[in-house]
């Protein structure tokens, strides 16, 4: 997993020239896509990018601080939650709420950073959980400001991405945008340090490095891009309830940052497109799909915890040889 | 707070003791989070109440539950958790996938609506408590945690298998390199510790009902206990299961709505300073 740190002259905005190209096919490939498909089929694929994103904020502390949270779902949710609240019931302008969703997530993410960087492992793993079930506690009780157990609905959608490919070439833009920060945002120095806590907290320390305040930081910034994912699930959906927030959901971006593979960032696409349609297949078959994802969940990580692309990987090789 | 909300506090924290302590010793010992506990505990209610009503027997039912959840511990320990031993992450990740997994098979079987398991004739009704009339029930609550804790310190405390569980939790190596079979301690451990959920989900099915979500409510309270009182630590469950049990109530009677604030806003600034709990020891 090491990156070259040479400077290379011919580089554009960070990319060597063929990652570049290879960027740019995905994204013109991507966005032919409402041409080809139906209606229904570009929603699922504007679903698979929102939780794409989700889920690479995921990886960003679990990929590269070694710090898997439990409770993104519930970041993500609250910038869901908000974005619908100030649309429906305060009367913000779709833009106005989307920041504000976004600032709620990352306030949110920072509250939880707090507590939780002084943990490591299981522990924090477990805070997470506890946090996210927290607001999860929250949406569901507070019956007033969140519609309870109703949800609550909205119509988030600008005008003007009011059609399915309109808003699917938005989010495609965003999720452009968003997955080179976050690349940008792993390969930086301070990427590096958050590996190096990862691989060796002591030796982080004894170097001089602010473990806690980076772990802070770190968490922060990937509870912003899981609230530009929760923001732009409220205008994929309309509708926001505390299953929006339930520990179910911050489950299944950890599977889908799993199924793509730990630390590798753009695997998260993957993983969100293998979940999201493995769940279409099974719920036209059965409505048993928590318990298809339970299982799904005990496989991958009795058979594949290197990820898909990673087992697939190790199965080819094993193959040629 | 008055008496009786003070009971109330009270007998939940002696459900969630019971709970929270067979979570802790399988965390203390195997280092296993098991985010399936809480799960176990549904099963334990819900088949605590299949046997309870079928026989008209509020003992079988407690049996029942527990034998039949030690059932699923055993399948889950040495049926899935095998194949991941050492990994934590793993380890907690893969007793999640099974979590979802029990709750949406419960679903399955007992349907969504809420059951509560029979009270025996005999623990009907109410008795006055320093002048308040509280019922017998939730009183019997309080005793069986009592007890239970009693017991789970005798056993730790003074006898062979409790010796081997404590030596396991400080240094298991070593206790395999002094010719004790630490695999059959790791898998009594693990069928106590999920008997004990399924004990708690036939009590607390009593007089908290079953419902599809419950299982999820009383692992983050369980959570809470072992987060506040440290890992593997009797007296920290105790005193955990206290602090949780009264804040709860206490959260209820003031902020109904905010509730889950009141427990984990004290347990959040705890971490702060105790990051391994009260009674938490580093290894």
């Amino acid at each position: 997993m090491t990156m070259p740190l040479s400077p290379n002259p011919s580089r554009l905005a960070g990319m060597t020239g063929r990652a570049a190209l290879i960027a740019a096919l995905v994204v013109i490939a991507a966005a032919g896509v409402p041409l080809v498909l139906s209606n229904y089929q570009v929603g699922l694929a504007t679903e698979v990018m929102i939780f794409g994103i989700l889920a690479m904020s995921v990886d960003i502390l679990a990929g590269f601080a070694g710090r898997t949270s439990l409770g993104h779902g519930a970041i993500f949710g609250v910038s869901t939650y908000v974005v619908v609240y100030s649309t429906a019931q305060a009367g913000f302008s779709p833009a106005t709420a989307f920041v504000l969703g976004v600032l709620a997530a990352t306030a949110v993410a920072s509250v939880f950073a707090l507590l939780a960087v002084r943990t490591s492992g299981v522990y924090f793993l477990l805070l997470t959980l506890a946090l996210g079930m927290i607001i999860w506690g929250i949406c569901l009780r507070w019956t007033q400001v969140t519609g309870g157990e109703n949800g609550m609905r909205g119509d988030v959608r600008p005008a003007m991405l009011l059609s399915h490919s309109a808003f699917y070439w938005a989010v495609l833009a965003g999720a452009a945008v968003v997955s080179f920060a976050m690349w940008r945002f792993v390969r930086s120095p301070f990427g590096l340090t958050l590996r190096g806590i990862r691989d060796s907290e002591s030796r982080m320390r004894s170097l001089g490095y602010n473990v806690p305040l980076h772990l802070f930081i770190g968490f922060t910034v990937s509870g912003f891009f899981a609230g530009v994912a929760g923001a732009l699930y409220a205008m994929f959906n309309n509708f926001v309830s505390p299953s929006t927030v339930a520990l179910a959901q911050s489950v299944e971006c950890v599977l889908m940052m799993i199924a793509g593979g730990v630390g590798t960032l753009f695997g998260a696409f993957i993983g969100s497109a293998a979940i999201i349609a493995l769940e279409n297949v099974v719920s036209s078959y059965t409505e048993r799909w928590q318990m298809v994802l339970g299982i799904t969940f005990v496989l991958i990580m009795i058979f594949a915890p290197e990820g898909i692309i990673g087992k697939l990987r190790a199965i080819l090789s094993r193959k040629v040889r | 707070m008055s008496l009786f909300q003070l009971l109330n506090g009270l007998t939940f924290a002696a459900l969630l003791f019971v709970v929270a302590s067979g979570f802790t010793l399988i965390f203390g010992l195997l280092r296993i989070v098991n985010l399936a506990h809480g799960a176990l505990y549904l099963f334990g209610g819900y088949i605590g109440y299949t046997v309870a009503t079928r026989t008209g027997s509020f003992v079988l039912g407690g049996v029942g539950a527990m034998a039949a959840v030690a059932a699923i511990g055993f399948v889950l320990d040495q049926g899935l958790l095998r194949f991941v031993r050492g990994n934590e992450l793993r380890q907690v990740l893969l007793t999640l996938g099974v979590a979802f997994f029990l709750n949406d098979l419960a679903l399955v079987i007992w349907g969504g609506d809420s059951f509560t398991v029979p009270i025996p004739q005999l623990l009907r009704g109410g008795i006055k408590v320093f002048g308040t009339f509280y019922p017998t029930y939730r009183l019997f609550v309080l005793v069986t945690g009592v007890v239970v804790f009693a017991a789970l310190w005798l056993l730790l405390n003074h006898t062979r298998l409790g010796a081997l569980i404590r030596a396991g939790v400080d240094d298991a190596e070593m206790v395999e390199a002094s010719g004790v079979n630490i695999q059959r301690i790791f898998l009594i451990t693990f069928l106590l510790g999920s008997a004990l959920a399924g004990l708690g989900g036939l009590m607390g099915g009593a007089f908290l009902s079953l419902y599809p979500s419950a299982d999820a409510e009383i692992l983050v309270f369980s959570l809470a206990v072992v987060v506040i009182g440290g890992r593997g630590s009797l007296v920290g469950i105790g005193v955990g299961s206290l602090l949780v049990g009264l804040l709860n109530t206490l959260g209820q009677v003031m902020f109904p709505e905010l509730a889950y604030f009141v427990i984990f806003g004290p347990m959040a600034v705890l971490l702060a300073f105790r990051p391994l709990g009260l009674f938490g020891r580093a290894t």
